[in-house]
């Protein structure tokens, strides 16, 4: 009963399921889930980034279009993330495909959000300079619009990644892995056991410790992509 | 040549913003779209490059209807320059200045030694090179605009209120660097400003809009202000016309009386004795004045003529000078008399030096002269 409560001894279990040398090897142990985990999450982000970023970079730059932005934003948040997946199931099969849909229809929001407010919200007056110097409409999005908007669609795909890696516990409900496997074996496994409740929170630990170490690698790669010149706040001064 | 033929635009709206202009715009010369806001200035100016397209009439660039040309490379040959400079954000000073030979296709690294070239020509250091647009202040970016416009070195120049948003001591010196320039470039440079000071100051020709887009009067700075073609012309020209009058009439000529000048270190009595109604101007060893002293001010000065103590002289007025000064106008001079606490403008040749004095008399009978041998309109 003990092990139902978190804090004292629940959460020692916790870590001591969670450092068992035992569960760090093997096709079941953290570093294969781990790997299976981040294989969804890239999958459905990038599909997703390819879908979402050409559109809303489109409908941004011709401001044709508008209302379907918000309109699939909202619409695609609407759908709960489980009940989907389970619906997919039920018209398809078990596999990978069902749960890829439902996750890349979890990140497609706020790509589509952050590119289509990125590329929008660039300075009037620099696309205006940019046309009036001779740049045709594609030149002005590509060299001008997407530029200065990397900013909004990277930040956009930061918080995509971050709610797929969380949702993407829901593999295992259809007998796929990734991390989830631990949550739902632990439940499985009933009260009591010792796979049980401590399996199933180390399991939500390591989701929890991912999703931050992944936000931190996008968070550095940002840097990377981003001119310095958009981080205007920190330059000015700087070799004045 | 731009020609203006017959030129409407109405917008979707209904709001006609500029009606049947017929303008033509002289090659190597600066001309000036000038009025009060939202009488289609930018709009005209606009439909040049044709980021606006007029609703009916004609206009020919040297002689050619630019409906004919594809609206991206007619941009190419015109540079634009914006109120807020429109800099792209993400590149570099170098790489902004260098934007439009690279879209005509000129290889990375001559764009780039273009666009050094450039910034020089501007007046930016090179040290500047590298840095972002947000590193710069309001006046390097207007700077950087007009270096990026320059870089394809377009015959035509279109200015949209470059100027504008910049503080009056900068934007008097962006002023006077684009007169500098366009007097080595000879660009045709159409500049639209709602500031009619910077229209009479910048244009060989200014076109006076009122609102509705029509024209209200086309012609030289100094003609504008002789002969404004009505009210409205002479109400927006302002109050103090026939003083900024005066700037369009040379000096040349006038008489330039003596000034009692005293050199800085010079005894005070003997100072004493050179002041001629109560002043004299104080010197330094090349005969370049530093300001100007009075009987009173000796009484506190015990042992030499202290240059710390002088009163600030007044403005300059240059004259022309086989040293290779220029000419001032009648509104230097005026200026200098009026300005100075001795009642007698400072003249001076082209290397600083004092030669002369000139009082407000002599200007007002040179206005008399001129206007006598009808060299004023009016
Ligand atoms: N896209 C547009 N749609 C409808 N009306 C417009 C549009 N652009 C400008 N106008 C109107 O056309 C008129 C002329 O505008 P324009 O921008 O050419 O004026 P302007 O002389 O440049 O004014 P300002 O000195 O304020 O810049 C104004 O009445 C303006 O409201
Ligand atoms: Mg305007």
């Amino acid at each position: 009963m003990d092990q139902g409560r978190p804090g004292g001894e629940g959460v020692n279990s916790a870590f001591n399921w969670l450092f068992d040398p035992d569960h760090w090897s093997g096709p079941t142990g953290f570093p294969a889930r781990i790997l299976e985990h981040l294989g969804y999450t890239g999958l459905s982000v990038l599909i997703a980034a390819l879908i979402a970023v050409p559109v809303g970079a489109v409908i941004g730059h011709t401001g044709r279009g508008t209302f379907l932005v918000a309109g699939l934003s909202n619409g695609l948040r609407a759908l709960p993330e489980l009940g989907l997946l389970t619906l997919l199931v039920l018209l398809t099969y078990v596999g990978l495909l069902p749960v890829v849909v439902s996750l890349v229809v979890l990140a497609l929001p706020p790509v589509l959000a952050g590119t289509y407010a990125g590329v929008r919200n660039v300075d009037r007056s620099v696309v205006d300079a940019a046309r009036g110097m001779g740049m045709r409409g594609p030149s002005v999005l590509w060299r001008v619009e997407l530029p200065n908007a990397l900013p909004l669609i990277v930040g956009g795909i930061r918080s995509a990644t971050l709610q797929v890696i969380a949702t993407a516990t829901i593999a295992a409900y259809v007998s796929l892995g990734g991390l989830g496997r631990f949550v739902i074996d632990g439940n499985n496994a009933g009260p009591g056991s010792p796979d049980g409740y401590p399996q199933m929170a180390a399991g939500a630990v390591a989701v929890a410790a991912l999703a931050l170490t992944v936000e931190g690698v996008l968070a550095l790669a940002q840097r990377l992509v981003v001119s310095p010149g958009l981080r205007a706040t920190n330059l000015v001064g700087k070799n004045t | 040549m731009i020609e203006f033929q017959a030129v409407t635009k109405r917008y979707p709206d209904g709001t006609v913003a500029v009606d049947s202009l017929d303008l033509t715009v002289e090659d190597g010369r600066i001309t000036v779209f000038v009025g009060p806001s939202g009488c289609g200035k930018t709009t005209s100016l606009r439909m040049i490059n044709r980021m606006i397209d007029p609703t009916s009439g004609t206009i020919l660039l040297n002689g050619k209807d630019i409906r004919e040309s594809d609206p991206p490379l007619l941009r190419r040959g015109i540079g634009y320059v914006i109120q807020h400079a429109g800099l792209f954000p993400h590149r570099t000073v170098l790489d902004n200045v260098a934007t439009v030979p690279l879209l005509s296709g000129v290889d990375k690294r001559t764009a780039r030694s273009r666009a050094a070239e450039l910034m020089e020509l501007v007046g930016l250091p090179s040290t500047m090179a590298k840095r972002y647009p947000a590193q710069l202040s309001g006046g390097q970016q207007q700077r950087v605009g007009v270096a990026r416009a320059l870089a394809a070195d377009p015959p035509v120049l279109l200015m949209d209120e470059p100027f504008s948003a910049v503080d009056p001591i900068v934007r008097d010196d962006l002023q006077q660097q684009l007169l500098r320039l366009q007097s080595e470039l000879d660009k045709t440079i159409v500049f639209v400003t709602h500031d009619i000071d910077e229209a009479i100051k910048l244009g060989d020709r200014v076109a006076v809009f009122r609102v509705g887009g029509r024209l209200a009067q086309y012609d030289s700075p100094s003609a504008l202000l002789a002969k404004p073609a009505d009210d409205f012309v002479s109400s927006f020209v302002g109050r103090d016309r026939g003083y900024r009058a005066l700037g369009f009439l040379t000096a040349t000529g006038i008489p330039v009386g003596e000034v009692a000048t005293v050199r800085a270190g010079d005894a005070p009595e003997r100072a004493r004795e050179a002041l001629v109604d109560g002043w004299a101007v104080v010197v330094d060893e090349q005969n370049r004045p530093l300001g100007w002293v009075s009987a009173d001010l000796l009484s506190t000065m015990d042992k030499s003529v202290d240059t710390e103590a002088l009163v600030s002289g007044g403005s300059l007025f240059e004259v022309d000078s086989s040293a290779g000064g220029t000419a001032g106008s009648l509104r230097n001079a005026l200026d200098a008399a009026l300005s100075s606490p001795a009642a007698v403008g400072i003249a001076v040749d082209g290397t600083g030096a004092v030669v002369g004095g000139v009082t407000a008399d002599t200007v007002l009978s040179a206005l008399a002269d001129a206007r006598s041998s009808g060299e004023v309109p009016g």
